[in-house]
This record gives C-alpha cells, structure tokens and sequence, in this order.
C-alpha cells in the first residue's frame, strides 16, 4: 500500500516536472514564432503599400482596402462590365436625400391615422384610454412621429421620437416621446439608456404605438399609467446576464410626477382625462398634496427580469416580470405609495420558409396588478376653493374619505396570425377590474347625481377582432371593432379603419 | 482519487483548447459556410438565418443576442441585406469584438462592385437597397473575394493561426477556381440566355454566367406578383420562348408553377444558400454546383 502511493507520488511529480519544462519551451518557441511573423507581416505590409501605391498612381483610383494576403481571387480577371446609368455624379440641383448609410443621422417619420365611430358619446378618454387612440367620430390624427437615430461616438448612440398630436378639439400639441443617449462600450455586458425614457415595464409600455398590432391602447395600460405610456426623464440600467439562454435584468429610475406617471405623483389631473375628470378625479379624490422630492425614495424605481427561450427551431418564447414602486401624491399626508406588479408571455411560430416574415401566429399575454395607497381627503376644502364638492348623503355635508388601500388588476391577451404575405388578422382581450373600496360604498353625490362604482376601477373587457394589410413594411391599413362592456354604463360599440405610413429611415423593430 | 484529478485535468485542458477556438457568427448560411471551410477546426461557426428563410426577414430572436454577445467575430453579407433584423441584435448584444469598424466585424460586401445602384432612393420602385443588390454571392467570383477577406480577418484576430487560414483559403480558391471553369463551359452554349426568376436574386450570376435575368414574377422587388403583372410576364415569356423560371425555397413555387403551365416553361428550384435542396447542404460550392447544373440542364433540354 505505502509502496504504492510513493509510487504514484514519484509518477506525479515527474509528471509536473515533465509539464512545467514542456510548458517552458511552448513559450519560447511561442515567443520566436510571433516575432517571426511580425516581421514577416511588417514586410508584407511594406511590400503590399508599395505595390498600392503604385498601382493607385498609376490608375489614379481609390486604393483596395487592406488585403493581408496574396491569392488570387477566382474570376476577377474577367472584366466587370458596369451597368448602364445605375449610377449618375451629383448635380447641385438634384434634391438632397438622407439615406441610412451615408449620414450622420437616420431620419423617418411615421403618420398614423384613424377614420370610424361609436355608439360611445364620451369616446376620449372615455371608451378609448390612449393619447394616440382614435378620440371622435370621424377622422383622427393618431400622432405623427418624428424619429432621429445615430452613433453620437463611438461611445454612445443618440435617439428622439417627437409625437405631435391632435386632440378631438382641433388642438395640437408636440410629446417628447422619447430622447436618450445609451452606452456602446460599457463593460460587464452592462448598458445605460439615460434621457426621457419609455419605463421597461411588460412589453407594451416599451412600444411605439405604431408598432402596436392594434388601433388602441389596452385598457389596463390605459388605466395604469395614463394615456400616455408611462415614460419619464430618468435613466435605465440593463445587464446581459451571463446564462445559456437570453436573460437580461433591468432598473429603470425615473422622476415620479407629471402626466406621464399616471399611478404615481401625476399631479392634478386624473387618469383617462376625458369630460368630468376635474370634477370626479380617480378615487374621487384630488391628487394635489405632491409632496416634491426629498429622498431616493420620492423616486420611481422600475425592476424588470425577462427571459427567452427557442422551444423548438421554429418557436420562441419570452416571458417577463415587472414591478413599479413610487409615491402618489394622494391625500393630506404626503406619505402614500404605489406599487404595480406585471407578468408578460410572448410566444410566436414562423415555420422554416418564411417569405417576408409570413406565415406566422403570435400570442401575447400581460397580466398586471396594483396596490394604490389613497391618502384621506376632505371635500370641504375644494368647496371652500371654490370647487363643486361631492356630498355625503348621510350627513349631508362634503364628502370626507379615509385613507384606504386601493386594489387593481387586469390583463391583456393577443392572438395574431399572419395567413399570408402582408396579411395579418388579430384577436384581442382586454380586462380590467377593481376591487371595491370604502368609498364606492358610502353614499356619495356629485349635483345631486349619486355615485356608484369609480368609472376608473370599476369593471370593464372588451374584445376586439381586427384585420391589417402591409402593402408592404412602410404601409399599413387596418380595420377593427371593440365590443366594449363598461359595468354601469352598457355595452358599446366602435369600428375603426387606421391607415399609416412610414417615411425615410425606419429602425427594425424588437422581437 | 490521483486518477480523477489528472482526468480533470486533462479535460481542464482539453476544454481551454476548445475555448481558444474563434467563435463566429454568420449571418447566412452561405457565408457560414465558406467561413467554415477557410476557419478549419481553429473556428466554431454559429448561423444566424435558416438556409430555407427569406434573408431580409430573419425573426431577431433574443437567443441571438446571447450568440453576439459571446462571438469574436460576425460575418455579414451587409449592403441592407440583413437590415431588418441584425441592427437592435447589436445594439441589444453590447459586444464591443462586433463594433462597426472592429476587427470582428467581418462585412463581405466590402470591396465587391456592386450592382444596381440606385441614382435616386425611392420607395415607389419597391424594396431597392441604398448600396446595390445585396444578393452578390450568386456569383463564385464575388464568393472567391468574400473567402479571401474571411481569411484576412481571421488572420488579423488569430495571427497563430494564419497558416492554417491561408492554407485552408487556397484549397477552396483552387477547387472553386477548377469548378468555375466547368461551370462557365456548361454555360457557354447559353449567351445571352434569357431567364425568369421570382425576385431579382440574380443579377451577380447572369453576369458571371452570360445569362439575361431581367425579368421577374414580383411586379417590384419585394411586392408580390399580381395577376395583371403575371399577364404580362406569361406574354413576355411566350413571345420569347424563355425556357426556365428560377425559384428559391421561400418564394411561392404555385405561382411560377402556374405560369409554367401557361406558357410551357419549367420551374427550377434554385436556392442561395447551402442546405434546403438535397445534396447542397455540403457547401457553397456544392450548391452553386447544384445550381448551374440545373440552369444548364433546362436551357440544354429546350435548345434540343
């Protein structure tokens, strides 16, 4: 036994020894055969500058790129005739055109707009949540979106999407969709978008409407954050996740007030907007106690994981898991907080050979919840500002509310199947609901009207079936209908035909 | 337990050996393949797009991020072939071995002459891409400069390995170079040949092969063919006596079919990648192999 372990003691050692001399004389012979090379290279390289420089003396022609070898490439012997007239020399009265490749910047514009009706009479902001959602019966103007790309240099790249907008009155107004600077060459697979950024929150929030496969906003992003997306100045930090699979981790930090976050400190104006909004604000309450900025914590902080897998060649995956937490500006105390929390599934089928990205089904599913701290409010104060207060029935003055935790959910479910080149026909759910709170159930009035059910959190779905036609990628029409089922208001009705167009330079979409 | 170790670390090595492989990634199979050949065992080559698929329209899967992310190098066709899907795959993928201008970055389309350069951008004349036809390996002699420039670029990330690059390139220019000749003589008897196919793919090896391919089923590049456009290539073809109607394996082979039945003409499935039609999933010369052939072999059938 003893015997046997000097034995293979003695074995490895010599083992080692033998390792570590080997290893010496790779390295030498390593080193010797770099410097070789080198300056075999360097010689290369002499010889071949003289011979280009030569030869673009002599054809007074643009040198060839660096080529670091010598074999002949097969048939360029062979004389290539050009083509006729493909390519013509500047003329200074040529119109000037900026294309992709040659400018410093990408430039597009993307018009998107709508044509129908409704039985609905409160159609903005009332059966249609979005900004960029049809607001009338009639012609809409969806938004028209300006978007400038590029390399800033070689260490960030620079984006803005500028939305101008009509509303239902004829009135139009320019939105900073968008504008961000992010990172190129940070380490760690890290990257940092910073800016005016669209919250990594589920997989609608980050799209442009115009990439939307519907005409309108989903009802429970319209009810959670507002009509317009929830978006704000701020900065995202993302990391690449060092799995076999795709996963990546996010942290959006953004400011938390202003319109466009809607569940946050969204100043005066109420979720949805439309008529009555002033007077019946979401959770008949003013939000105006906006207690400003002054902790990290008075912040809107956006955690988001997502990950993705190929279940067969021809299926992919990707699920996803957010949360938003933040303060409101609810109530007198100044203290109370909102936290939404989402699941997403995307799941999409192309078969083998695709032609132009068709046939393909698609499926996509967000579920999302949230948890509203509604602080107390008196309505005494907004009569004594001059207000129309809502009244307690029971004791016949303004209306007093206790602070009480607000609960929420809804999802948004879509099937889309394009059944050949250019054709796409969509099936969308929508649902949204709340649980009923201490406030609905007191006995309320607004002029006398008594008040039910918060139109904000009370229940509502809505089906949508669609068809689009893609003439091609820089076109679109589509013609939908929404069944709409509001609890207390009845069902409705509404048709709308979008049509779109893309100009100029337009970034591939994400998957 | 002595003998485990060792075993561990001897596969300890084996694995650094595998590891200091070159990880590429080509966009289509045709450049992973000539890639293949010319990287020899000291490269692993991962493909983006499925021989069969459209190449403009390849799914940005996010397992392609991960695949960028780890490569050390990327070979693309470029000239806005892959412009719908490749740009926020970069961006998403954060390598800085692919940043534009990067060593890693292998663009192919660098140095190839390109055809049909527009004058004016301009969208009503259909899907035309700034920089020319970006369908340019069609062509074995444009295929002979993309391997040379993959060998030059390998060569640059992997000096110690420069031998076996050069080696490997000259093997294949000499076997492409031997095929290109018996394929220009199979061709020969057809000058000036007119051909029908489904998308204007081809342009690089008419001009090779001596061939007029002017005329195609889509009434614009990427539309899809119309009946009134049908009517008029049905009559063209007539009038003309065109023999044969190329179609790739993505592209609607009922619609040439029909046209064929019109007007007497034979379907001929072509492809440009290796792998969707049998016997071509070797490599790209076996494919242009497999495509001369049978060009050749209709247009020899109607001059009988």
């Amino acid at each position: 036994m003893e015997q046997l372990k000097r034995q293979l003691q003695q074995v490895q050692e010599n083992f080692e020894r033998i390792q570590r001399e080997q290893k010496q004389r790779i390295e030498a012979l390593t080193q010797k055969l770099d410097n070789v090379v080198r300056q075999l290279a360097a010689e290369a390289e002499k010889k071949k500058l003289e011979q280009e420089l030569i030869t673009s003396l002599r054809t007074n022609r643009p040198a060839a790129t660096v080529q670091a070898d010598t074999t002949p490439v097969v048939g360029a012997s062979k004389p290539q005739p050009e083509v006729a007239g493909e390519k013509k020399p500047w003329l200074p009265t040529d119109p000037i055109r900026i294309g992709g490749a040659r400018a410093y910047m990408d430039i597009g514009l993307v018009g998107t707009f709508a044509a129908g009706g409704s039985t609905a009479a409160d159609i903005e902001g009332g059966t249609q949540l979005g900004g960029h959602d049809p607001n009338q019966r009639g012609f809409t103007v969806q938004g028209v979106e300006a978007n400038f790309a590029g390399a800033v240099d070689p260490y960030f790249r620079g984006n803005a999407n500028l939305a101008f907008l009509l509303n239902s009155q004829g009135e139009s107004s320019v939105e900073l969709e968008e504008a961000w600077l992010e990172t190129i060459a940070l380490p760690w697979n890290l990257q940092v978008r910073a800016g005016q950024v669209l919250t990594e929150f589920g997989r609608i929030n980050t799209q442009h409407p115009h990439s939307w496969a519907f005409v309108d906003t989903p009802l429970v992003n319209g009810r959670f954050f507002g009509p317009d997306g929830l978006r704000n100045p701020g900065a995202r930090l993302s990391w690449l996740m060092p799995t076999p699979f795709y996963s990546e981790l996010f942290l959006t930090v953004q400011n938390s007030q202003g319109e466009t976050a809607s569940s946050f400190r969204s100043g005066g104006h109420s979720h949805g907007g439309g008529e009555g909004a002033e007077e019946l604000p979401f959770a008949y309450r003013h939000p105006d106690n906006d207690r400003g900025v002054k902790s990290l914590g008075d912040l809107l902080f956006t955690p988001r994981y997502a990950v993705s897998f190929d279940l067969t060649e021809l299926q992919t995956l990707v699920l996803g898991a957010s949360a938003a937490f933040g303060p409101n500006s609810s109530g007198g105390a100044g203290d109370t907080t909102t936290q939404i929390y989402g699941l997403d599934a995307y799941w999409k089928w192309k078969p083998a050979n695709a032609h132009g990205g068709f046939p393909f089904v698609s499926l996509q599913a967000e579920v999302m919840f949230r948890r509203y701290e509604a602080g107390a409010f008196d309505w005494q104060e907004a009569a004594d500002a001059g207000g129309t207060p809502i009244m307690n029935e029971d004791t016949g003055l303004p209306a007093v509310l206790g602070q009480e935790t607000l609960t929420d959910y809804g999802f948004c479910a879509q099937l889309l199947y394009g059944f050949r080149t250019g054709w796409v026909a969509g099936l969308r759910g929508d649902f949204v609901t709340g649980d009923e709170a201490e406030y609905e159930k007191m006995a309320l009035t607004l002029k006398g009207e008594p008040l039910g059910r918060d139109p904000q959190r009370a229940q509502r779905w809505r089906i949508s079936p669609n068809l689009t036609w893609y003439p091609t990628e820089f076109s679109k029409l589509r013609l939908q209908y929404n069944y709409d089922d509001r609890q207390d208001i009845g069902i409705d009705h509404s048709v709308w035909l979008q049509f779109e167009f893309v100009l100029g330079a337009h970034a591939a979409h994400k998957f | 337990m002595k003998t485990f170790s060792l075993t561990l670390l001897a596969a300890g090595l084996v694995a650094t050996a595998a590891q200091a492989k070159l990880s590429v990634v080509a966009t289509t199979p045709e450049l992973g393949s000539i890639a293949a050949e010319i990287g020899g065992n000291r490269v692993s080559v991962t493909t983006l797009a499925k021989p069969t698929e459209d190449p403009h329209f390849v799914a940005a899967k996010p397992s392609f991020i991960v695949k960028l992310n780890r490569a050390d190098a990327l070979t693309e066709g470029g000239a806005e072939l892959e412009i719908g899907w490749l740009p926020p795959l970069l961006d998403q993928a954060r390598n800085p071995k692919l940043a534009a201008g990067a060593p890693g970055r292998i663009l192919c389309a660098e140095n190839i002459q390109l055809l049909e350069v527009p004058a004016t951008l301009d969208r009503s004349k259909g899907d035309i891409h700034a920089a020319g036809n970006p369908h340019y390996m069609t062509d074995p002699g444009n295929a002979s400069m993309v391997a040379k420039r993959l060998a030059g670029a390998l060569s640059e990330l992997d000096p110690k390995s420069r031998d076996v690059y050069q080696a490997n390139l000259r093997k294949f220019t000499e076997r492409l170079e031997s095929k290109l000749a018996e394929w220009e003589k199979l061709c020969a008897p057809f000058k000036g040949e007119r051909v029908v196919a489904y998308h204007d793919s081809w342009p690089y090896f008419a001009r090779r092969f001596g061939l007029t391919i002017v005329l195609f089923l889509e009434p614009k590049p990427g539309i899809p063919p119309t009946p009134v456009h049908l009517a008029k290539v049905i009559a063209q073809i007539k009038a003309e006596h065109i023999r044969v109607i190329m179609v790739e394996p993505y592209q609607n082979r009922k619609t040439a079919e029909t046209v064929a039945a019109e007007t007497g003409a034979t379907v001929v499935d072509v492809a440009q990648f290796p792998g969707p039609i049998k016997g071509t999933d070797d490599s790209y010369i076996a494919l242009m192999d497999y495509v001369v052939h049978s060009v050749a072999k209709e247009l020899g059938a109607g001059k009988k």
